[in-house]
């Protein structure tokens, strides 16, 4: 790897050059990242075989690997079996979302970032929302705060199930999917029945939410989380427990915590290395503030920590969501203002105002004053940030989705480094990246 | 220095923000919104600042294309330039973000890479680049990351379409009437 | 009852209704409707439905389909579950060029039939542009109901379907070629897909 002192913007270079040592220091496997391009490893990859020892080999594992999440596509260069370089290749599922959302209402947002991390679309609404109320400055109601708060936690059950499924497909325990799907439909089932929707749901809007929690909401939630802890012991005694899933997890994709923190990060993959950083414990947001809940924090910054904190994290989840069924305050699902919220149904059929107001919101949406600002959430896999700028129209100038598992990706090959291929797609599991996310 | 004097004309309501000055940059501070505004030739060494004053991690390496439109909260005093790149920065022991806006000119759309200081950003200047085609000298393998490498454009540039087609039908039954029908 | 040993003498009768008699299309045709194994080719959020329609409440095995082959060499169907972007095309072809005849290809969801909401510079707008679809599953996603009744809806298709042709209507065929004897001793090359 050819490192360039930048010449030219740099009067004050010995300084940059000391952060420089310090900082590429914290990453001692960084010769593992691969840099090159797709065309020169093709090339590379039809080089003739020598008799030569040295020789290695490049692989390709990806876009269309059933290990690899989606369409991940990984360049491998192999020793043997043992991965010397590698280098995660995005972009098969780039959908153009940031560009598309310039052209869709501060309305119609939601429909479209909820399609980036499908797996917990809830918080993708969410942090779209919270940034463009930022902007416009109002006030949810409590109930509103206390549903989403409710919904997405129920999410990060959803996708962290989802997590234990595909991990344990990935690693050969197939029955672990059958089990992980299992519960994971209990919650879209309930998803259902508030959204409408099983996924995508475009339930949270600037505002608030888009409908009330339906009548009997409350058992579904206490049957929900009642279902689920004897489920989880089923999964401690399937693999926490297990001497080959130990085995194959533990000591596997080590990462330290000066890696993890200077390659920036979050989520799991973060706290797993010790780091205690859940930003809704220390950056609230919601009303996290008054619930009681636990951070889950790793010691090695392995495979098998992951899995443990995303395991653990669905217990801390159901917590919360028992407090949020305690404590639901009564009231609006969403903001009273005429400026954001369309009116209610039955107002349309009753007043011509209502009707017109109705129809002007959604044809043409509402203005949010000039300005930007960011805001970042925890969502399962880290902080997932959005960026949005206002020219005062109604559109978006710019909207950016900070993607955790897009960040999140650049560890891979620190932790693929001189691990066998097998342990490759361990890491891949375990860093548990949502490619719609990644590229967007 | 001038420019912190004019930024603190620029915010007579607002204290004075200590932590915020220190960098010697213009700045803006709304709710928990903070934003430093460093010139692109000082862009490295603020970021050296900014770590070694417990900056951990860059968050988010970003880029806004205000091709004819007025930059929103730029202070007065900052020329604006067609491109902007917007870096998020988070503190564990403040417990807070920080965001720097750097202007970038059309005719030299070059800025340094935060790579070697913050290692993290990697991933988000090449997206950057190909997004916006804006190079980051001293980043060690600058590249398109999302479109195909032999992609033409920059997408998310706004004198780039949308690139939206209209909806092919096939066979539909206007343009084929059934026989006899 | 019992085994009959020669139908000349024994008349059918001895076979006691034991016995189906059908076109041998018809038979292929239904052996392969009821085993037409999918290519994993999940992309994006419709993968995630795809998998739960996999999973034990919806049980993709009542329909003989819960072998997901990794290799597109096992693979029957191909259901394309997602955005489809310019990046993947090449690759989405590749795979179905893989992929031993006879092949079907569901299309799952808006974005993979006609590009959906994102009709933009770095969608396919339709995946029919670049492989011959069969089924179109509509929905964002399309719930597991929806593909477990597209998926009835090509067991209809492949069962009516002629043996060894394809459909007239999307020239489809992925250009494979048979050689048939016509008798005279010397071969002549026949285009799948084409009556000539």
């Amino acid at each position: 790897m050819s490192l360039q002192t930048p010449e030219k913007q740099s009067p004050n270079t010995q300084q940059i050059e000391n952060a420089l040592t310090q900082q590429l220091d914290l990453l001692p496997r960084r010769d593992a990242v691969l840099r090159m391009s797709e065309v020169r490893a093709a090339e590379v990859a039809d080089q003739p075989v020598s008799d030569d020892d040295d020789q290695t080999m490049m692989m390709n594992m990806g876009p269309a690997h059933p290990s690899t999440h989606g369409v991940l596509r990984l360049m491998l260069e192999l020793d043997g079996e043992t991965v010397v370089r590698s280098k995660p290749v995005v972009g098969y599922l780039h959908t153009g979302m940031e560009k598309t959302a310039e052209t869709l209402t501060y309305l119609q947002g939601p429909t479209n970032v909820t399609r980036m991390d499908y797996a917990s679309p809830l918080f993708n609404e969410l942090v779209f929302s919270l940034a463009v109320e930022d902007l416009i400055g109002i006030e949810i109601p409590p109930r509103a705060v206390w549903i989403r708060m409710m919904m997405t936690e129920l999410n990060r059950i959803a996708s962290h199930l989802l997590f234990m499924a595909t991990n344990g497909m990935d690693l050969g325990a197939v029955s672990m999917m059958i089990y992980g799907w299992r519960e994971r439909e209990q919650v879209l089932r309930f998803f259902q029945k508030v959204t409408g929707l099983r996924m995508n749901h475009n339930y949270i809007r600037p505002g608030g939410v888009a409908a009330d929690l339906p009548d009997g909401w409350e058992q579904d939630v206490i049957d929900l989380l009642d279902m689920l802890p004897p489920r989880l012991e089923e999964y401690d005694i399937l693999m926490t427990g297990q001497p080959i899933w130990r085995d194959r997890l533990q000591g596997v994709g080590v990462l330290t915590q000066a890696e993890a923190q200077a390659l920036s990060t979050t989520g799991p993959l973060l706290r797993s290395t010790g780091i205690s950083w859940d930003l809704r414990k220390d950056m609230p947001y919601l009303a996290y503030d008054d619930v009681d809940f636990d951070v889950i924090v790793g010691s090695y910054g392995d495979s098998f920590d992951r899995y443990a904190i995303r395991l653990n994290e669905i217990r801390e989840s159901m917590r919360i969501v028992r407090q949020c069924v305690e404590k639901m305050p009564v009231g609006d699902y969403k903001a009273q203002d005429k400026k954001v919220t369309p009116p209610p149904r039955t107002r349309i059929d009753e007043s011509m105002e209502a009707l017109i107001h109705h129809f002007k919101i959604f044809t043409e949406g509402y203005k949010v004053p000039e300005g930007e600002t960011y805001i970042g959430i925890e969502s399962p896999r880290g902080e997932l940030g959005c960026y949005i700028v206002s020219d005062g129209s109604a559109k978006p100038y710019r909207m950016h989705i900070r993607g955790p598992s897009f960040v999140n990706l650049q560890v891979m090959p620190h932790m693929m480094a001189n691990g066998l291929i097998a342990d490759a797609v361990v890491v891949i599991s375990s860093v548990d990246p949502v490619l719609g996310e990644v590229d967007r | 220095m001038t420019a912190e004097t004019e930024a603190a004309e620029m915010q007579p309501a607002e204290t004075q923000r200590e932590d915020l000055q220190r960098y010697g940059v213009p700045y803006a501070a709304h709710g928990e919104q903070k934003v430093i505004f460093p010139h692109r030739d000082m862009w490295l060494q603020t970021a050296v600042a900014l770590l070694q004053d417990g900056w951990n991690m860059c968050l988010d390496v970003t880029a806004v294309d205000y091709l004819d439109k007025k930059h929103p909260a730029l202070p007065s005093d900052i020329p604006a330039e067609r491109f902007e790149v917007v870096a998020t920065f988070i503190s564990y022991e403040r417990k807070e973000r920080l965001r720097a806006r750097i202007q970038v000119p059309e005719a030299d759309p070059t800025i340094g890479s935060l790579y070697t200081i913050y290692p993290g950003s990697d991933y988000l200047e090449r997206e950057v680049y190909d997004m916006f085609g804006i190079n980051f000298e001293g980043h060690p393998d600058l590249s398109r990351i999302l479109m195909p490498e032999n992609w033409q454009g920059h997408p998310l540039r706004k004198d780039y379409a949308v690139g939206s087609i209209p909806v092919q039908f096939k066979n539909s039954r206007q343009d084929s009437p059934k026989e006899g029908a | 009852m019992g085994v009959v040993h020669n139908v000349a003498e024994d008349g059918f009768e001895g076979l006691q209704h034991n016995f189906v008699t059908a076109p041998l299309e018809k038979l292929v045709n239904w052996s392969r409707a009821r085993s037409s194994w999918p290519a994993t080719f999940g992309l994006a959020c419709c993968a995630i439905e795809m998998m739960a329609t996999g999973g034990s409440h919806y049980d993709l095995a009542r329909f003989g389909m819960e072998v997901f082959r990794a290799s597109p060499r096992q693979a029957d169907v191909m259901i394309v579950a997602g955005r489809v972007s310019q990046k993947m095309a090449p690759v989405l072809r590749q795979i179905y060029d893989q992929m031993m005849e006879p092949k079907w290809v569901i299309s799952m969801g808006v974005c993979a039939s006609s590009g959906g909401m994102f009709n933009n510079y770095a969608i396919v707008q339709g995946v029919d542009q670049i492989v011959p679809v069969d089924v179109y599953a509509p929905g964002c996603p399309p719930g597991p109901e929806t593909l477990l009744h597209a998926i009835t809806t090509l067991h209809t298709q492949i069962e009516n379907g002629e043996l060894l042709r394809r459909r007239e209507e999307t020239g489809a065929g992925a250009n494979i070629t048979v050689e048939q004897l016509d008798g005279q001793g010397q071969s002549q090359m026949v285009e799948l897909g084409s009556r000539t």
